[in-house]
C-alpha cells in the first residue's frame, strides 16, 4: 500500500473532494506544484486551473476559479473559489467564453475592463486546460 | 337576530380564508427550510476547513504576523455587519436580533466609540432607516440562495475600511440556527481573529507562495467572506424556521376563532329559533 495523504477540496457553497490520494497536482501561484505525502508546509494561492487528484489508479480531475492550497504533511487543503467538476464543464462554452474575453481585450476601454477581461482569460485558459486534459486521459482508457 | 348570524357568517369565511393562506405559507415555509438546512451543512466544511488552516497558521512562525490577527489596543471605531431576513412574517427572527444589537450600540457609544453598519437584507434596512446609525453598506434581495459573490462587495467595504485603520474590530450579528423551533441571535467578533495560542516547540513555518503577504491576505479575506456567507446561509434557514412555527401558530390560533365564531354563530340561530317558537307558542295561546 502507497503512503497516502488527506486531500480535501472544498468550496464555499459545498464539499466537492474528501478522502486520501497519493499525488495532487494544481497550479499554484508561481507555477504548477505536484505534491506528494509529507511534503513541507506550503501555502500558496491557486491560479484558476484543474487540480488532480491522484488515488491508486484513479484521477479525480476538479477545475477551480482560483482560491488557496495549504499543505501539511499529511493534509492537503484546497480551498477552492468555485470547483465545479471538470467533466461537467462544455468545452465550447470555455472556448466561446475564451473568444468574447479576447475580443473584450481588443474593445477594451478602461483598466478595469482590461482587469476583468484578463481574469476572464485567464479562467477560460484554465477550463480548456482542464478539459484537454480530461479528454486525454479518457482517450487513453478508451472511453472517447 | 337574523343579521347578526349573516356578519357572523361572513367572518367564519374570512377567517377560514385567513388558515387556508397561513397554512399554505406555514407548508411552504417548511419545504423552504429543508433545503436551506442543506445549503447550511454545504457551507461548513468551507468554513472547518479556512478555520482548521488558520490554527495551522496560528501554530507556525510566520516572518509576517497579519494585521487581522493583532488585536488593536485603542478602538475608536467598529464595524457590525447585521444580517437580517428580506421579508417579514418570520415571528421575531429580526426583532430579537435587533433587540440583541441595541444595548450593544448603547455600550459602544457610552464608551465613546463610533459603531458604522453594514447590513444584509431588507429588514435591517428599514430598521436602521428608522433608527438611524451610519451605515456604511447594504446588500438585500439575496432571494433563498444566496451566493458569496453577492456579499462580496459588502465584506470588501468593510475589509478595506479595517485595512485602512478606520474601523478598529469587526462584528457579525446573526441569529444562529438552534434547531427548527429555535433561533439564536448572536453578535461575534470576526476581526481581529481571536485564534487560541498555540504553544508547540516545533519551530516550522510554510514556504509562501507568491509572498506571505499576499497568501495570507488572501487566506484570511476568504475566511472573512466564508464565515459571513456562512451566517446568511445559516439565517436563511432560521428564517424559514422562524417563519414556519410563526404560521403554525397563526393556522392554530385562526383555528380556535373560527371554533368560537362557531359556537356564537350556532348560539345565536338557537336564540333566533326559541324566539320565533315562542312567538308562535303565545300566537296560538292568544287564539
Amino acid at each position: 500500500m502507497a503512503v497516502s495523504m488527506q486531500v480535501d477540496v472544498v468550496s464555499a457553497e459545498g464539499l466537492i473532494f474528501s478522502g486520501k490520494a497519493e499525488q495532487v497536482f494544481a497550479q499554484a501561484a508561481d507555477g504548477e506544484v505536484g505534491i506528494l505525502p509529507h511534503h513541507t508546509q506550503f501555502l500558496s494561492s491557486l491560479k484558476p486551473g484543474a487540480v488532480r487528484v491522484v488515488t491508486g489508479d484513479e484521477e479525480g480531475i476538479f477545475y477551480v476559479n482560483g482560491g488557496i492550497i495549504e499543505i501539511q504533511p499529511s493534509v492537503v487543503t484546497i480551498l477552492a473559489d468555485t470547483a465545479i467538476r471538470a467533466a461537467d464543464l462544455d468545452q465550447a462554452q470555455a472556448e466561446e467564453a475564451k473568444r468574447a474575453a479576447e475580443e473584450a481585450m481588443q474593445n477594451a476601454k478602461s483598466e478595469t475592463d482590461i482587469a476583468r477581461a484578463q481574469i476572464e482569460l485567464a479562467e477560460a485558459v484554465g477550463q480548456i486546460q482542464a478539459i484537454s486534459k480530461l479528454r486525454d486521459r479518457l482517450h487513453k482508457t478508451g472511453l472517447a | 337576530m337574523a343579521g347578526g348570524s349573516k356578519e357572523i357568517r361572513a367572518k367564519i369565511g374570512s377567517v377560514t380564508n385567513t388558515k387556508k393562506i397561513t397554512k399554505a405559507m406555514e407548508m411552504v415555509a417548511a419545504s423552504k427550510m429543508r433545503r436551506a438546512q442543506s445549503r447550511m451543512e454545504a457551507t461548513q466544511p468551507y468554513v472547518e476547513k479556512v478555520k482548521r488552516v488558520i490554527s495551522h497558521v496560528a501554530a507556525a512562525h510566520p516572518e509576517y504576523k497579519h494585521p487581522y490577527t493583532q488585536t488593536r489596543d485603542n478602538v475608536k471605531r467598529v464595524g457590525l455587519i447585521v444580517v437580517s431576513s428580506d421579508r417579514g412574517l418570520c415571528g421575531g427572527l429580526n426583532s430579537n436580533l435587533f433587540r440583541k444589537i441595541l444595548p450593544k450600540m448603547k455600550a459602544w457609544q457610552e464608551a465613546g466609540v463610533e459603531v458604522e453598519l453594514a447590513l444584509v437584507g431588507n429588514k435591517a434596512k428599514t430598521f436602521f432607516r428608522s433608527y438611524g446609525g451610519n451605515v456604511v453598506a447594504s446588500v438585500s434581495d439575496l432571494g433563498d440562495t444566496p451566493h458569496i459573490e453577492d456579499l462580496v462587495g459588502t465584506v470588501k467595504i468593510v475589509l478595506d475600511k479595517f485595512d485602512a485603520g478606520e474601523i478598529d474590530e469587526v462584528y457579525i450579528a446573526s441569529n444562529v440556527f438552534v434547531n427548527t423551533m429555535s433561533q439564536d441571535p448572536t453578535v461575534t467578533q470576526l476581526v481581529p481573529l481571536q485564534a487560541e495560542e498555540k504553544h508547540d516547540n516545533s519551530r516550522w513555518d510554510y514556504l509562501y507562495e507568491p509572498d506571505a503577504k499576499t497568501a495570507l491576505d488572501l487566506l484570511m479575506r476568504r475566511y472573512v467572506e466564508a464565515t459571513v456567507f456562512g451566517s446568511v446561509v445559516e439565517n436563511a434557514a432560521c428564517e424559514q424556521g422562524a417563519r414556519m412555527i410563526a404560521m403554525k401558530n397563526a393556522t392554530d390560533n385562526a383555528g380556535e376563532m373560527i371554533n368560537e365564531l362557531k359556537l356564537s354563530y350556532n348560539k345565536a340561530r338557537q336564540a333566533a329559533i326559541t324566539a320565533e317558537i315562542s312567538e308562535i307558542v303565545a300566537g296560538t295561546a292568544a287564539v
